[in-house]
């Protein structure tokens, strides 16, 4: 049976993460550690491949989720012994998953034992068609990912570690988007922001990254607080950590309409954790930090798969969410929010990977917007689009990189057509499906939702889904704006370039190069990059364009099929149908956007400056982030280290100096009776003298007392 | 003390010149400056530590005492011999007998 294989996808790119770590001994073996990398990771999309079909949905059959175990991990049990098998078999009915045993009694009878489940959380992985989506996304991108960075870090010192760390993060990953309980799932979310901690810091010499890594790893805590609470809540709640044991009591819970203060603490919790790992206000601030990392990293963890996994947790246990009236506005409005907000930020920044980064939180917040209004197949349809341009894009932008020396300003660099014709391309393609121009992927994607959105305001009669709806639609024009503002202003105008400091991306100090061509050729000029890294761009920009055309019907019904099918679906069929006015204006907004783009940073790019002199305040506020980093420096990081030195100081000086004054008795008393031992012999006589008298006369003294009592 | 028991030795008698032997022997021993007087002297303690031992032995009827006073003179001749090796040693450094000598020996 095919889908037992399965239960090899986390443990290939396992087995291979540790290879890979051994690898990193040998110097002659480091190569050898992209090939083991890229073969796991492709072996598990072969396997991904072979699943999918036993779970594609057929006209209207539900596809069955598939349980798949593989070793007991945390189960506890608990029993009960009843005399009588009438009594012990109506307990077991009361409690679903107990098991019933007949056994002989210390008294020769029968007794009948029932053992019931009170906490199992077992390594097993749920298969349903959300999951295979899931598994597409993480294997493919990553496959391709993997195989772009055996070019783009080649000559790179940490190369084994690289491959190390990439093919654990495909462990977490699959772990996350396959575990079949929250716990487990929580496993791999934490395997993720490690490997994410890991790759951000790849260049540990770096102060910035240093910083970055440790910045990503702290904010994430901070969701990661809120998704535990919730894993604990939804235990108390529901007795179980098992995904689709708690979406039947929720789905009981709903139609009896019983629900309690719990139902609503879990799903905002849980969003707390989404947010978090999906860098949506308020805790978007690490991933534009997170671009410290190698950009193959920023493609695949920090683009297309890790920080996806939010959206992917809301969609996977959606009813958890549906059963509080606030919780999926909550999450739209959020997503919507940070839509536009990334996406004004994005417009100012001169840094291509921070761009792509506030464009990632963008898109992202279009995600949750897309859930939150019970489009779940618009967000994963999103997501799955999102991961095919975004990689590209980030892909394309390490090319840039490359060919510059790690030359990231756009400041600095103008008119590359010429010196970078195939990337300029490539780039062309991922700037399209990322402005969301008519027919290419983005272009379906961001329609589903923002269709979904205004179908939703205008029948059921809300304000809400409306005002969304159109921040949705300024964000979609200033995405068109911006991913054209960069490629006009890289590929277009008069060719003019800095080589930047780095090579290859690599640490700058330490230029261990396995072939001197190349860093000679680099020393020359900017040059295209090798067809090792140019061929799974092009597979990713085939994807980028197509995969939306091809792909809507498709995820629309995988999703539909799995449990994050909404109970309330939007409705369908009665109210007013959207799709094809939605298209026409959506495709007309990115078309504006593109125009104004080529007319500011092409055609005309001395009108930029003019525009810009005219809103200096408006500006400077947009570079400098609306001053977030800054507000949370002076609200939370300031007083925390305030604090920090209070503690520090009274450690220093209370904790510390009773514990000194305790240390310092002994040699007090030591100095004080000092002088008596002056060296004299006879002056000891002396002592031991007094000293035996003494004891004599207490002694008598005692008996004297004793003899009168 | 009864009268009549005057004219024979009591617990009384060996106790009391267990004591004068022992206080004779403390007050030499804080007195004297001289290494092997003082040693002299903790021996005379020793001795009255004996007798009154053998008082005791006597006053109880058992032999207990005695024996042990006999494993105490028996060490007390070893470690007689280990010290007086130790004074002549001691002599031998500095020239004198003056335990004020080894003054700087303080801990």
């Amino acid at each position: 049976m095919h889908i037992e294989l399965a239960k090899w996808i986390p443990w290939i790119p396992a087995g291979a993460a540790v290879l890979c770590g051994l690898c990193a001994m040998k110097r002659q073996l480091r190569m050898a550690s992209a090939l083991i990398c890229i073969l796991a990771i492709c072996a598990t999309f072969g396997i991904t491949v072979l699943i999918s079909g036993s779970f594609s949905p057929n006209g209207n059959d539900p596809v069955k989720p598939r349980t798949v175990e593989v070793f007991d991990w945390i189960s506890i049990w608990g029993q009960q012994v009843f005399s009588s098998r009438i009594s012990a078999e109506s307990y077991a009915n009361e409690n679903p998953g107990s098991k019933m045993i007949a056994r002989d009694g210390t008294d020769g009878e029968k007794e009948f034992v029932v053992r019931k489940p009170i906490f199992v959380a077992d390594f097993s992985y749920l298969l349903d068609s959300l999951t295979i989506v899931m598994l597409y996304v993480v294997t493919g991108v990553g496959a391709l990912v993997a195989i772009y960075a055996a070019g783009y870090m080649a000559g790179d010192r940490g190369y084994a570690r690289f491959f190390s760390a990439v093919c654990l993060f495909i462990f977490s990953m699959t772990t996350l988007v396959m575990a079949d309980n929250l716990l487990l799932l929580f496993l791999g979310w934490e395997g993720v922001g490690l490997c994410s901690y890991l790759l951000i810091g790849y260049y540990y010499d770096k102060p910035t990254a240093v910083a970055a890594a440790k910045k990503a790893f702290v904010v994430n805590r901070i969701g990661d607080l809120g998704f535990l609470i919730g894993i604990f809540t939804a235990y108390i709640r529901y007795d179980t950590v098992v995904i689709h044991e708690m979406i039947s009591t929720v789905s009981a819970t709903m139609q009896n309409g019983a629900t309690d203060w719990k139902d609503h603490l879990i799903p905002f919790m849980l969003m707390l954790g989404a947010f978090g790992k999906s860098a949506q206000l308020p805790l978007y601030v690490w991933l534009p930090d997170a671009m410290e990392g190698p950009t193959p990293v920023s493609a695949l963890i920090h683009a297309a798969t890790m920080v996806t996994a939010g959206v992917y947790l809301i969609v996977r246990l959606l009813p958890l969410f549906e059963i509080s009236p606030y919780a999926l506005p909550t999450v739209a409005v959020v997503g919507a929010v940070t839509a536009l907000f990334a996406a004004t930020i994005a417009l100012c920044q001169y840094d291509i990977k921070r761009i792509y980064a506030y464009s990632t939180i963008s898109q992202l917040g279009y995600m949750f917007l897309g859930v939150g209004f019970l489009s779940t197949a618009g967000g994963i349809f999103h997501l799955f689009t999102h991961a095919f341009f975004k990689a590209l894009l980030f892909l394309t932008a390490g090319s840039v990189m490359h060919a510059l020396a790690g030359q990231l300003d756009l400041r600095k660099m103008s008119g590359l057509r010429k010196k970078l014709p195939v990337t300029c391309w490539l780039m062309f393609a991922g700037c399209l499906a990322l402005a969301g121009f008519p027919f290419t992927a983005g272009f379906f994607s961001k329609d589903m939702i923002l269709a979904a959105t205004f179908e939703k305001g205008i029948n059921e009669q809300l304000i809400l889904p409306n005002v969304m709806g159109v921040i949705g639609l300024l964000t979609a024009l200033l995405t068109a704006f911006y991913a054209f503002r960069l490629w006009f202003r890289i590929f277009t105008g008069p060719e003019k370039y800095e080589m930047g400091a780095e090579h290859h991306g690599a640490e700058p100090d330490h230029g261990v190069r396995t072939s001197s061509s190349v860093q000679v050729e680099h020393v020359h000029d900017a040059h295209e990059v090798s067809w090792l890294m140019n061929a799974p761009l092009l597979v990713l920009a085939c994807g980028a364009l197509t995969a939306g055309f091809l792909g809507h019907e498709w995820i629309e019904r995988m999703v539909v099929a799995s449990t994050a099918e909404p109970a309330r679906p939007p409705m369908m069929d009665e109210g007013v149908q959207l799709h094809g006015l939605m298209m026409v204006v959506s495709g007309v907004i990115s078309v504006v956007g593109v125009m104004a783009a080529a007319y500011f940073h092409w055609l005309n790019r001395d009108a930029t400056e003019r525009f810009a002199d005219r809103f200096v305040a408006t500006v400077r506020v947009l570079t400098n982030k609306y001053y977030v980093d800054e507000l949370y420096d002076a609200m939370i990081v300031r007083p925390l280290r305030v604090v920090g030195g209070i503690f520090y100081q009274v450690d220093r000086l209370v904790i510390d100096s009773l514990v000194m004054a305790l240390g310092f008795l002994p040699r007090a008393l030591g100095l004080a009776i000092q002088p008596s031992q002056r060296g004299a012999l006879q002056g000891y006589g002396i002592g031991m003298a007094i000293g035996l008298v003494s004891i004599v006369v207490l002694v008598l003294m005692a008996i004297a007392s004793g003899h009168n009592s | 003390m009864v009268v009549s028991e005057l004219h024979s030795l009591v617990l009384s008698h060996f106790l009391f010149t267990g004591a004068v032997l022992f206080i004779f022997g403390l007050v030499g021993f804080l007195c004297r400056r001289n290494l092997i007087m003082m040693f002299l002297c903790t021996e005379m303690m020793f001795q009255g530590v004996v007798i009154t031992l053998v008082g005791f032995s006597r006053f109880h009827g058992n032999l207990t005492g005695q024996t042990f006073v006999i494993f105490v003179l028996t060490v007390a001749a070893a470690e007689a011999a280990l010290a007086l090796g130790l004074v002549v040693l001691l002599f031998r450094r500095k020239r004198t007998l003056d335990p004020e000598a080894w003054g700087e020996l303080q801990g």
